[in-house]
C-alpha cells in the first residue's frame, strides 16, 4: 500500500513557494463541483426547472388569477422569472450550503488551499449558470407555447440590473440563513419564504389583488420588487424601474452585509 | 523561527496555549514544539483537549492566549500559502455526501498546483474499488482513509492528522501506521493525535500526553515507559465491600485501592509495588479467609505510565 517515493513532499528549499494553486482556478474547480452536485440532486432540479415551468404553463392556460386585460404570458413570464432567481439563489442555495455547514464540508474546504472568497465565488457563480439556464429555458416556452414577445417600452438593461439585483439580494438571504440557522431550520425557513414569495411576490398574483395591508407589505419585499422590475423591463408594464431596483439593491446590501457578518462556518 | 537544539528549524511551535469554552479551560497553557521531520503523537483520553489543540494548529481556532506557529506561520492569519504546505485530516470527514471519492481527490488536486495522482493515491490507500461510490454509503474506515488521502493530495511539508486510525479494522489501521511512516521517511513533518497506545507504540518518534488540557509527560515511548513504577494488581474471589476496602486501604498505609475494570479486580494506586506491600497485601486478605484469585506485579510499559498520568482505560485494539 506504501510507496515512499512518490510521498515526497515537494522539494525542500527555502524560503518555499507553497504549492497552492492560483485562486481563479481553484475557484473554477470548486464551480464546477457545484454545478455538477445541483445537477445531481433531484429535489433541486424540482424547484428550480419544475415547478417554475409547470406554474408558467398551466397559469398561461388557466388564467384564474391574473388581470383580465394583459395576455396571461405578458404577466407570467416575468412573475415566473423571479420565482426563478428566488428558487436558485435563496432555497437552492440556502438549503446545499446549510447542509455543506453541518456535514462540515464548508469546514474541511476551509482547510484547504482554495480560499474563502473563492468558495463564495464559485457558489455565487454556480447560481448565475443556473439562472441563466433557467431563463434560456423558459422564455423559449413561452416563445414556443404561447408566441410571446417583449413589449415595446421593454428595456433590457433594467432586466440586467433586476437579475443582478435580484440575485444579490436572495443569495444574501441564503447565505445568512445557510451561516446562522440549524440545516433543519434552514430547510425549513427556506421553503416557507418561498411560498411567502409566491403569493405575495406578485409572481402568479398581483400585488394589488392583495388586501391593503398584505399588500403594503408585499411592496417592500424583494420578491415583488423583482417582479416588478421585470415588469417594466421586459415591456409588459409602463412606469419608473427606479423604486423597484432600490428596493432590491437595499435588501442585497441589508443582506450580504449581515451575511458578511455572522456567517459561522461550522 | 526557532531552532531546535539539532539546528533543524521546527515545524510545529506552541508557546503557553490557552483555550477556555464557557469558562473552562480546555487547553491550559500547552508548550511543545515538533522537530521537522518526526512523528509527534499528542496522546490522550476522549476531552484531553487533543482536537482543540489541533484545530488551533489548522487555523480554525484562535488562542485565548499564547502563540502558535505552523512553518514560522500563524495558522489564523496566513492563508492560502500556508494551506498548500499543511495537509489535514479531520475527525468527521467534511466531504458532500453524494460525491465519490475519485471526483473529490480530483476536484481538491486542482487546489495545488502539483498535486499527487488522485488515481495513484486511492489505489494506495485501498480505495479504487469504491472510487465511484458516494461518499455517504463508505465504511467508517473507509471514510477515514479518504480523509487521509485527502491529507496527503498536496505533497504536504506538514501533516495534522486528528486520530488518523479511529473506527479503522485492525488491518486498516496497520497499513495506515505504515503509510504514515513512509511519509515521515519521505521528510513530512507528521502531527498527530490519538487516544490509542498501539499508535504511539508502533509510529510516534516523539510523544506528548496530555490530559485535562496540560501535558503531563512528554518523550519517546521507551523514555516514557522508563518514569513508570511497578504496580500490583489483583482479583479477589468476590468483591470488596466498602467497609473492606477503607480497611484494606489502612492496612496499606497509603495509596488507595482503585476498580480495575471487572468487580473483584482492583489496583494499587499511589504505591509502587514492593515485597512488604505485596505480604501485607496477602496477610490482610488471608486474615479475613478472602482468597486472592490472581496477583501480578506489572512491569514498566507505556500504559501503566499513562495509566497513572491520566486516569484512563487505555483502549487496545
Amino acid at each position: 500500500m506504501t510507496e515512499p517515493a512518490s510521498l515526497r513532499p515537494v522539494t525542500s528549499a527555502s524560503p518555499r513557494p507553497g504549492n497552492a494553486a492560483p485562486a481563479l482556478s481553484s475557484t473554477v474547480a470548486q464551480l464546477g463541483m457545484e454545478l455538477r452536485l445541483t445537477a445531481r440532486r433531484g429535489e433541486n432540479l424540482f424547484v428550480i426547472v419544475v415547478l417554475p415551468l409547470v406554474l408558467l404553463v398551466f397559469f398561461s392556460l388557466v388564467p384564474a388569477l391574473t388581470p383580465n386585460t394583459a395576455r396571461p404570458i405578458d404577466f407570467l413570464l416575468p412573475g415566473i422569472l423571479a420565482l426563478a432567481v428566488i428558487s436558485t439563489s435563496l432555497v437552492n442555495l440556502s438549503i446545499a450550503t446549510a447542509f455543506e455547514r453541518s456535514y462540515g464540508v464548508l469546514k474541511r474546504l476551509g482547510g484547504s488551499p482554495l480560499p474563502r472568497a473563492g468558495l463564495i465565488a464559485a457558489k455565487i457563480g454556480a447560481v448565475l449558470v443556473v439562472e441563466v439556464l433557467q431563463v434560456a429555458l423558459l422564455v423559449g416556452v413561452a416563445v414556443a407555447l404561447f408566441g410571446w414577445r417583449p413589449g415595446a417600452g421593454g428595456n433590457p438593461a433594467v432586466d440586467l440590473a433586476a437579475f443582478l439585483l435580484g440575485t444579490l439580494a436572495f443569495a444574501g438571504l441564503g447565505l445568512l440563513m445557510a451561516g446562522t440557522l440549524r440545516a433543519e431550520g434552514t430547510l425549513a425557513a427556506a421553503n416557507g419564504l418561498f411560498l411567502i414569495f409566491l403569493l405575495l411576490g406578485g409572481v402568479i398574483l398581483p400585488v394589488n389583488h392583495l388586501p391593503g395591508f398584505l399588500a403594503d407589505l408585499a411592496r417592500v419585499l424583494p420578491a415583488s420588487a423583482l417582479s416588478d422590475a421585470y415588469r417594466i423591463g421586459l415591456g409588459s408594464a409602463s412606469g419608473d424601474p427606479l423604486p423597484s431596483l432600490l428596493i432590491l439593491a437595499a435588501w442585497g446590501a441589508l443582506t450580504s452585509l449581515l451575511a458578511t457578518r455572522l456567517f459561522r462556518w461550522e | 523561527m526557532t531552532a531546535t537544539a539539532g539546528g533543524m528549524p521546527a515545524a510545529v511551535r506552541v508557546s503557553g496555549l490557552r483555550k477556555r469554552y464557557g469558562g473552562r479551560p480546555v487547553v491550559d497553557g500547552l508548550t511543545f514544539s515538533v522537530a521537522a521531520g518526526v512523528i509527534f503523537a499528542i496522546l490522550g483520553p476522549n476531552g484531553a483537549g487533543k482536537t482543540t489543540t489541533v484545530e488551533i494548529l489548522e487555523g480554525y481556532r484562535r488562542p485565548d492566549e499564547g502563540e502558535v506557529r505552523v512553518l514560522g506561520l500563524d495558522p489564523a492569519r496566513a492563508g492560502a500559502e500556508l494551506r498548500g504546505r499543511v495537509g489535514l485530516m479531520l475527525q468527521d470527514g467534511g466531504i458532500y455526501p453524494q460525491a465519490r471519492p475519485r471526483e473529490i481527490l480530483r476536484l481538491y488536486a486542482r487546489f495545488y498546483r502539483d498535486p499527487r495522482d488522485p488515481d495513484a493515491l486511492l489505489e494506495q490507500v485501498g480505495l479504487a474499488d469504491v472510487a465511484a461510490t458516494r461518499y455517504k454509503v463508505l465504511s467508517g474506515g473507509q471514510k477515514q482513509r479518504l480523509g487521509l488521502a485527502l491529507a496527503l493530495l498536496g505533497r504536504p511539508e506538514v501533516a495534522i492528522l486528528d486520530e488518523p486510525t479511529a473506527g479503522m479494522d485492525p488491518a486498516a489501521k496497520a497499513a495506515t501506521r505504515e503509510m504514515i511512516g513512509a511519509l515521515r521517511n519521505a521528510g513530512t513533518t507528521v502531527l498527530l493525535t490519538t487516544h490509542e497506545l498501539a499508535d504511539v507504540e508502533r509510529m510516534a518518534d516523539r510523544i506528548a500526553i496530555i490530559d485535562r488540557g496540560r501535558i503531563v509527560a512528554a518523550g519517546s515511548a521507551s523514555e516514557l515507559a522508563a518514569g513508570a513504577a511497578p504496580r500490583i494488581r489483583f482479583q479477589l474471589e468476590r468483591a470488596l465491600d466498602d467497609p473492606d476496602r477503607s480497611g484494606l486501604t489502612a492496612a496499606l498505609g497509603a495509596g488507595s485501592i482503585r476498580d480495575d475494570g471487572a468487580p473483584g479486580r482492583y489496583l494499587v494506586d499511589g504505591l509502587d509495588s514492593s515485597p512488604a506491600l505485596l505480604a501485607t497485601l496477602a496477610g490482610w486478605c488471608a486474615a479475613r479467609g478472602l482468597l486472592i484469585a490472581e496477583l501480578r506485579t506489572t512491569g514498566a510499559t507505556l500504559e501503566e505510565r499513562y495509566l497513572a498520568l491520566t486516569g484512563d482505560e487505555a483502549q487496545h485494539d
